[in-house]
Parts: C-alpha cells; structure tokens; sequence
C-alpha cells in the first residue's frame, strides 16, 4: 500500500469513530457555540465593536475547539490498546500522522461551517466580501491546525499526562495561523481580498513546514 | 587493568573539574569587566540618559536566549540521529538557561520600555516573538516532566526542540507584518553603524561575557544532569547504598544503565 492509501484507512478509521460516537457534533460544536456566547458577552452588545472583533474571536473560538479535536483523536487509541495495535500495524508511522491529521482536518471544516454561520448571526457579520478569500483561510488554517494538532496530540498519551500540556504546546505554536488567520479573514469580509494575499502565503508555509516535519518525526513520538 | 582505567577516569574527571573551575572564574572576571565597562565607563546616552546602559546586559541576554534555543535544535537533531543520551542531557540545560535568559531580556524590556516607550509593554514584533519564544520553551519543559521512560522523555523532548525552532522564523514574520515600533538594528556587519565606538566596544565585551557565562552553566547543569540520572540508578539498584557510578559513567544510553543497575 502506498502512504497515500494507508493515511487514506486511518483516516476513514478515526472518521468512522466519530461518526458513531459523535463526540464533534456532542462536545466540540456546542463548546464552540458557548464560546462565542461568552465572547460576546464579554464585549458587550455594541454593535460595531462585535463585527470589528468578529474575525478574531471567530478564529479564537476555532482554535479552542481544535485543541478539544485533537485531544479526541488521541483520546479513542488510548482505549483497549489500540495504540498498540496502531504501533504494530504494517503502515508507515508517517501515514498515522498524515491520516490522523486529515480526518481531524475533516471534522474541523465541518465545525468551521457551524461556526461561521453563529458568528454571521450572533455578532450580525455579513458573509459578503471576498468569500473565496475567507474560505481558502479557513482551509488553509486547518490544515495547519491539524498538523500541529495530529502531531502533539500523541503527548496526552503519557500515564502522567496533565489536561493542559497540548494546549500550553500547540496555542503558542499556532500563533503564526491565528494572526495570518484573523488578517485574512478580516480583509476578505470587508471586501480587500487583494491585500490578504501575503498573509495567506504565510498560512500555506506554516502548513508545509508542519506538513513536512511532522512526516519527518512522528515516528520518534510513537515509537517505543 | 580495572584498576589503571580507573585511575583514568579519576584523571579525567579532576581535569574536568578544574576546568570547570577555570570557565566559572573567567566568566565571574569577564561580567565583572562588562559591569565596570558599561556603568563607569561608557558616557551615558545623549538622548535616553542612564537608562540606555540597560542595553549591555538586554542585547546579551536576548542574543544568549537565541543562542540556547539554536543549541537546543541542533542537539535535538544530534540525539534522533546518534539516540546518545548526553544530546538529550545538552539541550535540556541549554533549553532551562535559555528560558532562563529570555525571561531575563523581557524582563529588562520591560525596565527600559517605562521610561523611553511610556508603557511596560508594547504589541511590539520582537517583544512579542520574545514572549512567544518563552511560552514555546516552557511547554518543552513541561513536556520533559511528562514521560517516565528517560528514553521517551528525550525523543519527544527532541522533536518539540526541532518542531519550536522551525516555528520561530514564521512567528517573527507573521508578528512583524502584525506591526513594528521597535528600534531598528544599530549595529549592523556591513556598512555604518549608528553607535558610538566606546559603546559597541563595551556591548561586544558584554556579549562574550554572557557567552561565556553560558558554557560555564551547560557545563554546570550537565554535571547536575549526570548526577541526576546516578541518583536514580542508584536508587534503583538492587544493593542500595552501593555507588553504581561507574556503570553510569560507562553507559551513555540513561535507561540502559537503570536496566543494568
């Protein structure tokens, strides 16, 4: 089987998972919602400070999200040894982390719609503007989002693993993605998609540096 | 022939002793000099006052900061590479000084930024990255209490020591797109410098200072390092009390030695 392929059966694994236990539809969507409520309530009801802010809790409320995703994704191979099983399996270690990544990249894209569509109504957003530009952020970002988060994810498999080490690891490491993220998305609501152009740049050599150097040194986290 | 190669390594170990000892005097003696150079000697700045000559120990301490973390990358490389444990041993003291030395440059920062700046802290690309820097290194050090295998502790210490590095050159970028309000560089390798000679002397002198100061730390904190991993081989070992020092000195993989012990 080729790398493609067998990052193909991860991820078609790990979608299956969460298709029949619904953990992003019953915990991560509703924690996201609660996010932007919270946000929105700490900003208060004015109207133009809710939509100037509104990129960048958007994205805020994202990455949180992720955090919980990734931790999902590890959280199911804990569970009667399936690591091990994971670990034997006659597959690349690279294929691992390059399906697990796709099929938390999946769920988050699926996450992103619902999010969007709250933060359009809750915080009266137009979706107009440059839409292309939003969108390719949005992917853009999660690819890098899900490289980061499918390579570290793995560390909350530690017996002594405490809550807040992958996210301590990942929100420093994704700065890069929620700046590039927020400016994009900004421009491309208010219509000057033209000038998101470097900031989208930026978003694809976070994904190709993460892409690449997870590809490269996954299989030391695993291997043991 | 037990007994010679003993008395070797008794020979090696006092030599690293005192050199130990030498590297500790010389960085004591080189900060002493960088203290008297930039308090006594060095005119205070036209503009900014008394108030500059924070910059001696700010740009050291930023450059020993970046220094750590590059040291940090390539032992990270090193140990995937050769799995030698003493790689692990090295970036894990160069990661704790770096930490250590980053705090330290914010936090000087911070003292020089009330004055000239108005305000502790600005949304600054290079404070910013700095800052960043600083949460990125305290995870790795979170993630090295993680582990109980030494083994496992230094592979994913490693690939987050190669993994944070890679990151910094996008974060620097993407926070100076973000803004810029720093000082530009004033001392640059090619052309014109915008400091006065008496000053670049004395910042040159306050950067080997710190350089030097660094080794002698590594070198400290490796000792520390060794006898850290001896403690718990011995605390293993089936005949407590018993040095098992030389089955460590021997083995350069910790874990192996904790097997053997």
């Amino acid at each position: 089987m080729t790398l493609v392929r067998q990052a193909g059966v991860i991820a078609a694994k790990d979608l299956r998972i969460e298709v029949r236990g619904r953990h992003a539809v019953g915990t991560i969507l509703p924690f996201a919602a609660t996010l932007l409520i919270a946000f929105g309530l700490s900003i208060g009801p004015g109207r133009t400070l809710l939509q100037q802010t509104a990129p960048g809790l958007l994205w805020l409320a994202m990455l949180f999200a992720s955090v919980l995703a990734f931790r999902r994704s590890y959280e199911a191979e804990g569970e009667d040894g399936a690591l091990e099983g994971l670990l034997l399996a006659p597959i690349d270690k690279a294929a691992v982390f390059l399906g697990k990544a796709a099929a938390v990249a999946l769920q988050l894209i699926a996450l992103w719609v619902a999010v969007l569509l709250l933060v359009a109504a809750l915080f009266d957003v137009s979706l107009g503007g440059d839409t292309g530009i939003v969108v390719a952020a949005c992917l853009l970002g999660t690819i890098g989002l899900a490289a980061v988060g499918s390579l570290f994810g793995v560390l909350t498999e530690s017996p002594r693993a405490r809550e807040a080490v992958v996210p301590l690891l990942v929100l420093p490491l994704a700065v890069p993605v929620l700046l590039s993220g927020v400016k994009a998305t900004s421009l491309g609501l208010a219509g000057l998609g033209s000038q998101a152009g470097g900031w989208l740049g930026l978003l694809v050599a976070f994904d190709v540096v993460f892409l690449s150097a997870g590809t490269l040194v996954f299989e030391y986290l695993m291997e043991d | 022939m037990r007994i010679a190669t003993g008395g070797e390594r008794l020979m090696g170990k006092m030599a690293a002793r005192t050199g130990e000892k030498v590297l500790g005097w010389v960085s004591l003696v080189a900060v002493a000099v960088t203290l008297f150079m930039s308090l006594v000697v060095v005119p205070p700045d036209a503009s900014q006052g008394d108030v500059q000559r924070l910059m001696y120990v700010h740009v050291p301490a930023a450059w020993l900061a970046y220094l750590s973390f590059f040291v940090v990358f390539v032992a990270s490389i090193a140990y995937l590479v050769t799995k030698r444990i003493r790689w692990d041993r090295l970036a894990a003291a160069s990661a704790e000084v770096g930490v250590l030395f980053t705090a330290l440059t914010i936090a000087l920062g911070m003292l020089w930024g009330k004055p000239v700046w108005g305000a502790w802290w600005t949304w600054d690309p290079r404070l910013t990255t700095t800052a960043i820097l600083l949460l990125l290194y305290l995870g790795y050090l979170a993630v090295r209490r993680l582990p109980e295998s030494p083994a496992r502790r230094a592979r994913w210490a490693a690939v987050i020591g190669i993994v944070a590095f890679l990151d910094v050159p996008i974060v620097q970028l993407s926070v100076t797109w973000w803004r810029s309000l720093h000082q530009g560089p004033t001392v640059r390798l090619l052309g014109e410098s915008t400091i006065a000679p008496i000053m670049l002397t004395t910042l040159l002198i306050a950067v080997g200072a710190f350089t030097v100061l660094y080794s002698y730390l590594i070198v400290l904190r490796l000792r520390v390092g060794r006898l850290e991993e001896r403690a718990v081989a011995e605390a293993l070992s089936p005949r407590i009390g018993v040095p098992v020092a030389e089955v460590v000195d021997d083995v350069d993989e910790g874990e192996e030695a904790v097997a053997r012990g």
